[in-house]
């Protein structure tokens, strides 16, 4: 049969074509735009002469960037915080799924209604801060004075990626299970060896979004900390750029505007992000997919 | 021959019927006994969930328990338990704020707007996402469009307050700024520089909304991608065969294909009208855009001394709690509610 396109058809055709390149590059612009501005000289940043590539370029804003403690440490801190936060979030999601995945489990109902309902009803921002802090008090009283412990420990356990991977889970054929336990297998040792390594991919995906939720993290983290060497990156650059808003009293540099100082720290928080990105992103699409949570 | 072959069945049907009722009435007798054996063989089951539990229990069921500082003057010397009740006097104090309700109406501003906005841009993307044939250039414009998703909100906050700035915040302007400007959309109101765009509470909103389609739509649309994507393409075969054009292909086959996915969707985002990004907000508003931009979360954050323009009062911390016991509760109403009309209509709830 031959494929003739209608009119209508070829129209919608290249509508599509031309509307998903534009919002394509408008999604990737600001990240250019931010790279170039970072190193760009000063001239032309003030002017605003930047529009996509660089002007002039300079690297001395990174180079002042990368000469502050701070900025290591910070940077450091995330790096903490992600890699044990990560860890943390998946061993204790990841053994709670599985648990909460057998239907045969006395109560499990009752768990896993008590689990979705956090995701209903939240006690609000109030509340969990008193909490917060409670839990600070009682971490510096037991000996951790690290609060990043207290992030690592408190905060990024999230029902709707225990719930991923329960649905992960329980999407094993339970013939398995029941074969390995007449081997006289114990549920650990299913869990290790058959589970986990059945659901990879679900496993993968909920690590990624533990991940990224735990690089990016903001406001708890924000709120609960009070010693400035224990900040995350994110933290630090919203207080490097709140204590540089105003043209008039902010410090001058030598050689590059402030406003490449600031797209230098905005770059040196995505380009992680950025470089592991086109390897992990089939999992996120995957991770909608799995989404159709039901109990 | 026959009348005892009858008697015979009749008794041993009479035996197991006994035996059954024996059974169930051992069960119904031993129905502890039975669980506690049953919970103590699966101890292990039980010892892997403990980490959880104990997670869920401190961390999200605690501060639940701390939501009754909203009936107490809380004092942070005397605890949660030893503060004085002050009964309704938040609940009072908040009835009658203009602030609040102002913080209440941007609130639903917000995830309305978000609604009507944010709602159609991810099922057009995906609209369009399913014409482009090129699987390698499809690819590369879906990974790209996604990626705005993954990156902080403080990196997208302090992107739009450098790209919307103005003369005093940004020495260059701001390139989103001078476009509009020179666009002829926004005067320069102030001599030397353009107007505080980023300031002004007339723009909040569509700087909140547009960006939160830049962020979102490109993820959002995955789901519908997915559903356009398992529609049959036979069915697009006849409705061309029967002359349909581009247009009535997408009415009649395109959209009764993605109807359940787009019932769950809407009814799920209708449900979430109340729980509004607070933290985008916290981070984008300035006490010039207080106007539209306070919302809720907001209001509780300055009451409880979170934000650095706090507001005091002498039930502060009651009138927190207060405005945010109420946040939460019409929250899990509209939740539980959506859901319950998402089982009715298509047979399938979320949670």
């Amino acid at each position: 049969m031959i494929k003739r396109l209608d009119a209508s058809e070829l129209i919608f055709k290249i509508i599509a074509y031309v509307l998903l390149t534009i919002f394509a590059i408008l999604c990737l612009y600001p990240f250019v735009y931010a790279v170039s501005s970072a190193i760009s000289g000063e001239e032309a940043v003030n002017a605003g002469r930047v529009i996509l590539l660089p002007i002039d370029p300079q690297f001395k804003a990174f180079q002042y960037t990368f000469s502050l403690k701070e900025f290591w440490l910070c940077y450091s801190n995330t790096l903490f915080l992600t890699l044990f936060g990560t860890i943390f979030s998946m061993a204790v999601s990841m053994l709670g799924a599985y648990a909460l995945s057998k239907t045969r489990l006395p109560f499990g109902r009752t768990l896993n209604f008590l689990l979705v309902f956090t995701m209903w009803f939240s006690a609000g921002l109030f509340a969990t801060k008193l909490n917060y802090d409670n839990s600070r008090e009682i971490f510096h009283n037991i000996g951790i004075l690290d609060d990043k412990w207290l992030v690592v420990i408190a905060m990024g356990v999230n029902a709707y990626n225990i719930i991923l991977l329960r649905n992960g889970f329980a999407g094993v054929p339970k013939e398995i299970e029941e074969a390995a336990l007449v081997d006289g297998a114990n549920e650990f040792q299913i869990a290790n060896k058959v589970y986990f390594p059945m659901s990879k991919a679900t496993i993968a995906t909920v690590a990624l979004f533990y991940g990224i939720s735990r690089w990016n993290g903001y406001f708890w983290a924000a709120q609960v900390m009070s010693d400035q060497n224990q900040f995350p990156l994110q933290v630090y650059i919203k207080n490097f750029l709140t204590a540089n808003t105003n043209v008039d009293s902010r410090p001058t540099y030598d050689g590059f505007s402030v406003d490449s100082l600031f797209y230098c720290l905005i770059v040196c928080a995505i380009i992680p992000i950025i470089i592991i990105y086109p390897f992990i992103q089939k999992y996120f699409a995957a991770g909608v997919n799995l989404g159709g949570v039901k109990e | 021959m026959e009348k005892e072959k009858i008697l015979i069945n009749e008794e041993t049907q009479s035996e197991t019927k006994v035996e059954k009722e024996a059974v169930e009435e051992y069960y119904e007798k031993n129905h502890w006994k039975i669980t506690f054996k049953r919970m103590l063989k699966d101890w292990r089951l039980y010892l892997m969930l403990l980490p959880l539990v104990l997670v869920f229990i401190f961390w999200r069921y605690l501060p639940m328990y701390g939501l009754t500082v909203a009936f107490k003057n809380f004092d942070a010397g005397k605890g949660i338990i030893g503060s004085d009740f002050v009964g309704l006097a938040g609940f009072q104090f908040i009835i009658k704020n203009a602030t609040f309700w102002r913080a209440f109406r941007n609130t639903f501003m917000l995830s309305f707007y978000g609604l009507l906005f944010g709602f159609p841009m991810p099922i057009i993307l995906a609209l369009l996402f399913s014409e482009v044939k090129n699987q390698v250039y499809r690819s590369v414009l879906q990974v790209l469009s996604y990626l705005p998703k993954f990156v902080s909100l403080v990196v997208v906050t302090t992107l739009i307050q450098l790209l919307c700035a103005d003369k005093t915040s940004s020495s260059s302007g701001g390139i989103i700024t001078q476009l509009i400007v020179n666009l002829g959309l926004l005067k320069p109101a102030v001599e030397g520089g353009p107007v505080a765009f980023i300031r002004n509470p007339d723009c909040f909103r569509t700087i909140y909304q547009v960006s939160g389609i830049w962020e979102q739509a490109g993820y959002g649309s995955i789901v519908y991608f997915a559903a356009i994507l398992s529609i049959s393409p036979t069915s697009y075969e006849a409705a061309r065969m029967d002359g349909a054009n581009k247009w009535a292909q997408i009415k009649y086959v395109t959209f009764p294909g993605i109807a359940s996915t787009l019932t769950i969707m809407l009814i799920l985002k209708i449900g979430q009208l109340f729980t509004v990004g607070y933290e985008k907000v916290y981070l984008l508003y300035t006490i010039d855009t207080y106007e539209t931009a306070d919302i809720v979360s907001t209001f509780v954050m300055r009451y409880a001394g979170m934000d650095a323009n706090g507001q005091t009062s002498i039930i502060a911390k009651a009138i927190a709690a207060s405005a945010d016991l109420f946040n939460s509760l019409i929250a899990m109403f509209l939740v539980i509610g959506s859901n319950m009309i998402s089982r009715r209509v298509s047979d399938t709830s979320l949670y």
